[in-house]
C-alpha cells in the first residue's frame, strides 16, 4: 500500500473520530454525520485508485444498488419507524461483515499454513457474531415493526439450546484456527444466526432498543475484527470506535430505564415478569368528553403534556403543538415532559416533536420536570402509558420495576388519551387509569385532539 | 515492535477513544447517535470492496457482491437517515417564539 493511501486512511480515521465527537452535541451533530459520510466516501474510492482491482463494473453495479435502496429507505421512513430502520441497517452492516470474512476464509484456506492464528481467530469472530448481529436485527425489526408479538417469546429448554448453540460455535469457532475449512466457516455463521436468534426472542418489547444498541456495538467490534484480518486501519478505528461507544451508549439508555443489560438481556429467561398479562382490565374507570377536558385546560395555569409514542402513530404531533399555542395564548403555562425513553428509543420523542416544530424551550427532560408535577393542574397523557406507570415504583417483579416515570401522578388532574384500555408497551396494566383523580379522553389522538382543540378555541 | 502488537495497540486505544467521545452526550441525542455510529460501521464496505475485487472464485465473487451491496445500503441508507433526523434538530433553532403557523391537520 502506497505511503499516501496509508496517510489518506490515517486522515479518514480521524474523520471518524471527530464525527462521533460531532455527532455527541446538538450544534455540531449534523456537521459531524456529514464529515462521517464524507471520510467513509473518500475511504471506499481509494482502492478504486491505487489497487488494479477485478470486476469494477460489477462492484460499481452492487455498490449503487445499495446505495439507492438504502437512500430510499432512509427518505420513505416515518420518523416513527426510525427505531425498526436503525436496526435493519445495522443487521445488514453485519451480514455484511459476515459475508467478507467468509470470502477471505476462503482466500485464505489454500495457504492456510502462512497465516497466523490470530488472523483465523479473528475471522472466525467476524463471521460468527456478524451472523448474530443480523439475525439479532432482523428479528428485533419484526418485533418494532409488529410482524411479530413484541412480547418476550420463551419456550421451555431455550436456556439450553441456547448455551449449546454458543457452546457449537466456540468450537467451530476453534476449528476454524486449528483446520481453516470454507465448509467450518459456513456452519460457523448458520449457528451464528440461530444464537442472534435466539438471543433476542426472549426481550420484551420496550428493551428492544437497547438490544439494537447492543447489536450495533456487535457489528463494530465484527468490522474492527473484519479490518485487522484485512490489514485496513480504516475498518479496525471505524469499527472500534462504533464498537466502543456503543457498548457505553448501551450502559446509559439501560441506566436511563433503570435497568441492567444483562437483566434485559436474560430477565424473561428467569420467568419473572409475571405481571404481563396484557390483557385489558373491566375495573371501572372515568371517563369524559372533549369538552369537559377542554374546561379543564382551558382554566388550568399550569399544564404538563406527557407524549408517548401513541401521539407519534396517530401523527397529532402538529395538532397537539396546535393545542399547546392556543393555551399559552390564554396564559396557561405548558411545557412537554420528555422522558429518556418516551417513544421506543432514546431521545426519539425530540425527534418527533422537533419534526412538529415544537419550540425546544418547551421540551423539559424528566429530571428538570419531576419536582413540578406537584404544582401543576393538569397533565395531560397523550399516548403515553408505561412512562407514567407508578408500578415501576411500587411493584416489585413489574417488567418496568426500577424504571425512572415521570412523576404525573402527583399532579392535581390527570388526563389520559388513549384509543382503548389496552396496556402500553410493557404489557403491564396502570393503576395512575384507576385513579380517582384521572379522566380518560377515549378515541383515535389525532382525532381527540382536534376536538380538543376545538372545544378550547370555543371557551 | 510485532505487527500484532502494534494492531492490538491501535484497537486498544480507540476503545478508549471511542469511550471518550461519546461520555457527554444527552439523552436528547441517542438515537441520533446511534443512527450515526449504525452508518459508520457501514464502511465495512470498504472491506467488501477490496475481498471482491481480489478473488477469482465465482462463488466468492457472488457472496461478495452481495456483502458490497448490503454495506452500501448499511453506509449509506445510515447516513442519510441520520442527516433526516439531525434536519429537524437545527431546524427549530431559529423559532424561539410560539408561532402557530402553518402544519396542523395535515
Amino acid at each position: 500500500m502506497p505511503t499516501w493511501v496509508q496517510l489518506v486512511n490515517l486522515l479518514c480515521a480521524v474523520c471518524f473520530i471527530l464525527a462521533l465527537k460531532g455527532l455527541s452535541g446538538p450544534k455540531t451533530a449534523r456537521a459531524g454525520n456529514l464529515l462521517g459520510a464524507g471520510a467513509a466516501v473518500v475511504a471506499v474510492v481509494l482502492p478504486f485508485i491505487y489497487l488494479d482491482l477485478k470486476h469494477v463494473p460489477l462492484i460499481v453495479a452492487a455498490i449503487a444498488v445499495g446505495s439507492i435502496g438504502g437512500v430510499v429507505g432512509a427518505q420513505k421512513v416515518q420518523m416513527t419507524q426510525m427505531p425498526q430502520m436503525v436496526a435493519l441497517f445495522n443487521g445488514v452492516g453485519g451480514g455484511a461483515a459476515a459475508l467478507v470474512a467468509l470470502v477471505e476464509l476462503h482466500e485464505m484456506v489454500p495457504h492456510a499454513d502462512a497465516v497466523s492464528w490470530f488472523v483465523l481467530a479473528a475471522t472466525a469472530f467476524t463471521i460468527a457474531v456478524g451472523a448474530v448481529s443480523f439475525a439479532g436485527s432482523i428479528v428485533t425489526f419484526a418485533k418494532l415493526q409488529e410482524l411479530m408479538t413484541s412480547r418476550p417469546v420463551i419456550f421451555p429448554g431455550l436456556p439450553i439450546v441456547f448455551g449449546a448453540s454458543g457452546v457449537a460455535a466456540v468450537v467451530l469457532g476453534v476449528l476454524t484456527v486449528t483446520q481453516p475449512a470454507v465448509w467450518i466457516g459456513i456452519a460457523l455463521a448458520l449457528l451464528g444466526l440461530l444464537v442472534g436468534v435466539l438471543l433476542v426472542l426472549p426481550v420484551g418489547g420496550a428493551d428492544v432498543p437497547i438490544v439494537i444498541s447492543l447489536l450495533n456495538a456487535f457489528t463494530g467490534l465484527t468490522v474492527a475484527a473484519g479490518g485487522y484480518v484485512l490489514s485496513n486501519v480504516v475498518l479496525l478505528v471505524a469499527g472500534t470506535l462504533v464498537g466502543a461507544s456503543g457498548t457505553y451508549l448501551t450502559l446509559l439508555m439501560a441506566k436511563a430505564m433503570g435497568r441492567s443489560v444483562a437483566n434485559i438481556l436474560f430477565g424473561a429467561l428467569k420467568g419473572g415478569s409475571t405481571l404481563g398479562a396484557g390483557e385489558a382490565s373491566d375495573r371501572p374507570v372515568r371517563s369524559a368528553g372533549p369538552e369537559d377536558v377542554a374546561i379543564l385546560l382551558g382554566y388550568a395555569d399550569r399544564v404538563i403534556i406527557v407524549p408517548g409514542y401513541g401521539l407519534a402513530v396517530a401523527q397529532a404531533q402538529h395538532t397537539l403543538r396546535e393545542l399547546v399555542d392556543v393555551l399559552v395564548a390564554r396564559g396557561t403555562r405548558v411545557d412537554y415532559a420528555i422522558h429518556p425513553v418516551a417513544g421506543r428509543m432514546p431521545g426519539h420523542m425530540n425527534v418527533l416533536l422537533a419534526e412538529a416544530q415544537v419550540p425546544y424551550e418547551q421540551l423539559v427532560e424528566m429530571d428538570d420536570i419531576n419536582s413540578e408535577f406537584k404544582h401543576t393542574d393538569v397533565v395531560l397523557v397523550v399516548g403515553a402509558n408505561d412512562v407514567v406507570n407508578p408500578a415501576a415504583k411500587t411493584t416489585p417483579g413489574a417488567p418496568i420495576y426500577g424504571m425512572p416515570i415521570l412523576d404525573a401522578d402527583e399532579a392535581k388532574q390527570i388526563v389520559f388519551m388513549k384509543r382503548s384500555m389496552r396496556p402500553g408497551f410493557a404489557g403491564i396494566e396502570n393503576e395512575l387509569l384507576f385513579d380517582p383523580k384521572t379522566t380518560l379522553l377515549f378515541g383515535d389522538a389525532k382525532d381527540s385532539l382536534g376536538k380538543l382543540l376545538n372545544a378550547v378555541k370555543a371557551l | 515492535m510485532d505487527e500484532a502488537v502494534v494492531w492490538l495497540t491501535i484497537f486498544i486505544l480507540s476503545v478508549f477513544v471511542g469511550i471518550e467521545v461519546i461520555s457527554k452526550v444527552s439523552s436528547t441525542l441517542h438515537t441520533p447517535l446511534m443512527s450515526g455510529a449504525n452508518a459508520i460501521h457501514g464502511i465495512i464496505l470498504l472491506g467488501a470492496v477490496l475481498v471482491t475485487g481480489s478473488t477469482d472464485n465465482d462463488v466468492a465473487l457472488v457472496v461478495g457482491l452481495v456483502a458490497i451491496v448490503l454495506a452500501a445500503v448499511n453506509m449509506v441508507g445510515g447516513f442519510v437517515v441520520t442527516d433526516r433526523m439531525l434536519q429537524m434538530f437545527v431546524r427549530k433553532k431559529p423559532k424561539p417564539a410560539a408561532t402557530p403557523t402553518e402544519g396542523g391537520n395535515a
